[in-house]
């Protein structure tokens, strides 16, 4: 509970209408998308209006050591935004302005309470597209999927969330306010923060104002599906496409046990008896799109596909996007618990990653299906179980530490766009080793001393 | 096991739920108020909490329950399927159980289970709301506001209530020549007492298709509003005396014009009496031939087209959340519209969307029952049309509101009555 001194200072500030302290509204930010996690109740949540207000609410904090759970729409899948200390949720959903879509520069600002598919109706009156493209575009925030750096579909060819901001205005742990970075697609002034904060998951400042890169929009698309009876062929084939210097804007895979659920959940026409399918969209110029397309469709011939499918229009490639898009709720429906994880590999390595994951279940006796982004090598391994079942849970713990050690001797990482937050705090000296894990809490304390943003997050306080 | 009468009954919709949080991108409450508790996920972990014993059923909790219109946008958005609208219900029915209902609403309740109390209150009402309705003065619509505020404004534009009930204007049975069907038609409080417009209309179009309609004299309220708020016990009298009305007449089918009164009769009133055999029994027999009047028209029995006559107007249609998600009929009245010569239907952005209403909720939450009004009468405004059309009576009230405070020169019509129009512009020719 905090004082009610406390709580008068945040009314003064933001109003008694955005600061909530009754119980049925603070059990509603007690947790977020991550599946079997503890839930923590927090002790208030507020909601800013402003950049002023932010920092005057992170001043208070301060003052009186209360802990800073920011949050957008708590979709992240790490728990990320879940109070684990209890104190302050800071909810940025009523900063929430497209501040203005700049078509000379190709940028765009925003408050962190956007909605992402929001920017994206908006600049794509213009003709522009903002690239980064979570499966949770209509519901997650700008600001929490810069802070996740979140990745999605289109990775392959237009990078992730990192790649598209340019400027941030960011209320540091003291509650100063600061700028960096800008409009400019050349920066080298200082040490650039923009990259420090995005993909920070709120550890080391609170970002209130987003500067991002837009693009143009490409004038067609065409879809592919391809079918494989052998794990192997698809990663030859996903190699050998990028090989032949074909860029796609979105290189999709499904293994066995996702095609069986997803068909029998969407109807989609995927053969049950197949080992993978791929699924692939090239996009750009009219001219482009008809050129690649033609040549995809022979690479995945000479790759020996089993079948390969050029969506004819519109209905079959919403069907074929349907059936990959409905992977994720598709699974989950057959268990109660599905433990999402989104260990990455170099993408020639995927074929051995996807053998190595069917390996652990078979030795863990787990029911995990894999799909994901196979063009950059981000794999979403599945684990459908069930968190009361507490047997089956040891098992799964042991899995998911499998799954990890095995993607960090390809050459790959713990986490390709769900980021680390609680869910995977521990393993990270696997990856960085001691002396890195201690180069990440020296950077935390030079920003945050006291631990008061999102503590319990990435760095342990020792 | 009806979500009305346990709590445990929903334990399997709750597992369903990931906590993806999907619904935010549909909820109109959440995209108005962006906090947790507006939106389902928010809500469904308050009763995963309430069921493992984690808090307890409170007043403050019953509150952030009535925060949902029932509109079912979630349910279609929900990837694996949470049928969320069964969850909100039992959660409401729990806490009257645990918490008896609200006051206010316990006397409205009762007063709709008093039938012939009620009938007087509204006739006497009719004669005397000049009291505290002042008239708006429209061309095709009888309307008014509150002279004072009685805590939802006075701002609401509400329907005149009508001189004379709809029920007392037609004898039980309305006969034809050479009747090919009988019909029972379920009316509803607001067409009887307010909105009786659109019976007329109704029972035109049907006698124009050469159907003998019955109105049962004993029909009352459907019980929705009852049944939505958890008072189960005044929704389940409300469904008995229903079913004995229309079994006492009997027809081959039985026809609505509201989507509430169409919901209940082809599936609350049989979940409110699952466990009375015999009431069940009757209730699954009506449920088999109930058609909301667009449904009834173009699948039942196919309305006549000859003898159509032109009506100019541009019409845009709004779908009642129960019609459309909660009966699955969004397609029908729009085939209706576009048969109408001289009608040319121009969507709107979002026809689907919530306006607002859901029946008490705008009266318990009246500012953002606004707020949501306000997003429909702007999308409205832009399809730059003459008339808004819809399929039911609460939500025509909601959008005339919505239309009239912004100064917008729209009729708002049930499709029905434009399908009626049609027909006697064909005589006049």
């Amino acid at each position: 509970m905090l004082a009610r001194e406390v709580l008068q200072e945040l009314i003064q500030v933001l109003g008694a209408e955005n600061v909530l302290t009754e119980q049925e509204d603070l059990l509603t930010y007690a947790y977020d998308a991550t599946a079997a996690m503890k839930h923590h109740k927090p002790d208030v949540v507020v909601s800013p209006l402003s950049t002023e207000q932010v920092a005057e609410v992170v001043k208070i904090a301060v003052r009186h050591n209360i802990p800073i759970y920011p949050r957008g729409s708590g979709t992240n899948l790490s728990g990320g935004t879940i109070p684990t200390k209890g104190g302050m949720v800071l909810s940025m959903l009523n900063l929430n302005k497209i501040l203005e879509i700049d078509q000379d520069n190709l940028t765009a600002t925003v408050q962190p309470g956007v909605i992402i598919q929001a920017l994206n109706d908006e600049v794509l009156k213009l003709g522009l597209l903002y690239p980064p493209d979570p499966g949770t575009v209509t519901t997650a925030t700008m600001g929490g999927s810069l802070s996740e750096c979140s990745g999605g579909l289109r990775g392959l060819k237009y990078g992730v969330t990192k790649h598209y901001i340019m400027g941030l205005q960011i209320v540091l742990a003291n509650g100063e306010v600061i700028r960096w970075g800008g409009k400019t697609v050349k920066n080298v002034t200082g040490y650039d923060l923009v990259a420090l904060f995005t993909g920070a998951e709120g550890t080391l400042g609170i970002v209130t104002e987003i500067i991002v890169k837009l693009i143009p929009s490409p004038e067609a698309r065409k879809s592919i599906l391809a079918v494989f009876d052998d794990v192997d062929k698809a990663g030859k084939a996903i190699a050998s496409i990028i090989r032949n210097k074909i860029i796609p804007a979105t290189l999709e895979i499904m293994d066995n046990v996702t095609i069986q659920t997803v068909e029998h959940f969407v109807h989609a026409g995927l053969p049950l008896d197949a080992e993978a399918v791929l699924l692939i969209e090239v996009d750009g110029y009219k001219e482009v799109v008809e050129r690649e397309a033609v040549l995809v469709e022979q690479i995945l011939k000479d790759e020996q596909a089993v079948e390969v499918k050029i969506a004819k229009d519109d209905k079959e490639r919403d069907l074929l996007w349907l059936a990959r898009r409905s992977a994720l709720p598709a699974l989950a429906q057959k268990r109660p618990t599905t433990v999402l994880e989104d260990a990455t590999v170099p993408r020639s390595k995927i074929p051995d990653m996807l053998k190595a994951i069917r390996r652990i279940a078979d030795k863990h006796n787990l029911n995990i299906a894999t799909f994901g982004h196979a063009g950059d090598g981000n794999l979403h391994p599945t684990i459908l179980t069930d968190e009361r079942d507490q047997d089956e849970m040891k098992r799964v713990h042991l899995a998911v530490d499998e799954i990890f050690q095995t993607a960090i001797s390809l050459g790959g990482t713990l986490s390709g766009e769900h980021g680390i937050g609680i869910a995977k705090m521990k393993y990270l000296d696997w990856e960085f080793g001691e002396a890195g894990v201690a180069a990440l809490r020296r950077i935390k304390e030079a920003l945050d001393p006291n631990y008061l943003l999102n503590p319990g997050k990435i760095v342990r306080r020792d | 096991m009806s979500v009305y009468n346990s709590l445990d009954s929903i334990t399997e919709e709750l597992h369903k739920c990931m906590k993806c949080g999907n619904c935010m991108a549909v909820c109109p409450i959440y995209k108005e108020t962006r906090q947790e508790v507006g939106v389902a996920r928010g809500k469904i972990s308050l009763v995963e909490y309430l069921l493992s014993g984690e808090i307890e059923m409170t007043e403050r909790l019953a509150d952030r329950f009535s925060l949902c219109t029932t509109c079912m946008a979630c349910n279609t958005n929900c990837p694996c399927g949470v049928r969320f609208d069964k969850i909100i219900l039992a959660a409401r029915a729990e806490a009257v159980r645990k918490k008896g209902l609200h006051p206010v609403k316990k006397i409205a309740f009762t007063a709709l289970k008093m039938q012939r109390m009620f009938d007087f209150g509204m006739k006497t009402g009719s004669l005397f709301q000049g009291v505290a309705l002042k008239h708006v003065p429209h061309k095709s619509d009888r309307i008014a506001r509150m002279r004072f505020d009685i805590g939802i404004g006075t701002d609401k534009v509400f329907p005149m209530l009508a001189s004379k009930t709809l029920r007392s204007e037609f004898p039980e049975v309305v006969k034809v020549k050479n009747p090919k069907m009988r019909v029972a038609f379920f009316t509803g409080c607001m067409i009887n007492y307010f909105y009786t417009d659109i019976g007329k209309s109704v029972v035109e179009v049907l006698k124009e298709n050469d159907i003998e309609v019955v109105i049962p004299k004993g029909q009352g309220c459907c019980g929705i509003p009852a049944s939505v708020n958890g008072d189960v016990a005044s929704a389940s009298a409300l469904a008995k005396r229903n079913l004995r009305a229309f079994e006492k007449l009997g027809a081959d089918a039985l026809v609505v014009a509201c989507s509430s009164g169409g919901t209940a009769w082809k599936h609350v009133f049989g979940e409110l009496l699952e466990n009375d055999p015999e009431f069940k029994a009757l209730a699954d027999k009506w449920a088999g031939k109930s058609y909301d009047i667009s449904e009834f028209l173009i699948h039942k029995v196919p309305f006549k087209k000859q003898g159509l006559g032109r009506v100019d107007r541009k019409v845009t249609y709004h779908d009642p959340c129960h019609l459309n998600r909660g009966q699955g009929i969004n397609k029908e009245p729009r085939e209706i519209l576009k048969s109408i010569p001289g009608v040319t239907l121009i969507e709107m952005k979002e026809p689907g969307r919530c306006c607002g209403m859901a029946g008490s909720f705008s009266l318990v939450h009246p500012d953002l029952s606004v707020q949501i009004s306000d997003r429909k009468t702007a999308d409205i405004e832009l399809t730059h049309t003459d008339t808004v059309a819809t399929g039911c009576p609460a939500c025509r009230l909601q959008l005339k509101s919505g239309v009239e405070n912004a100064g917008i020169e729209e009729e708002v019509l049930h499709t029905i009555q434009i399908l009626a129009e049609s027909y006697r512009a064909g005589k006049k020719n």
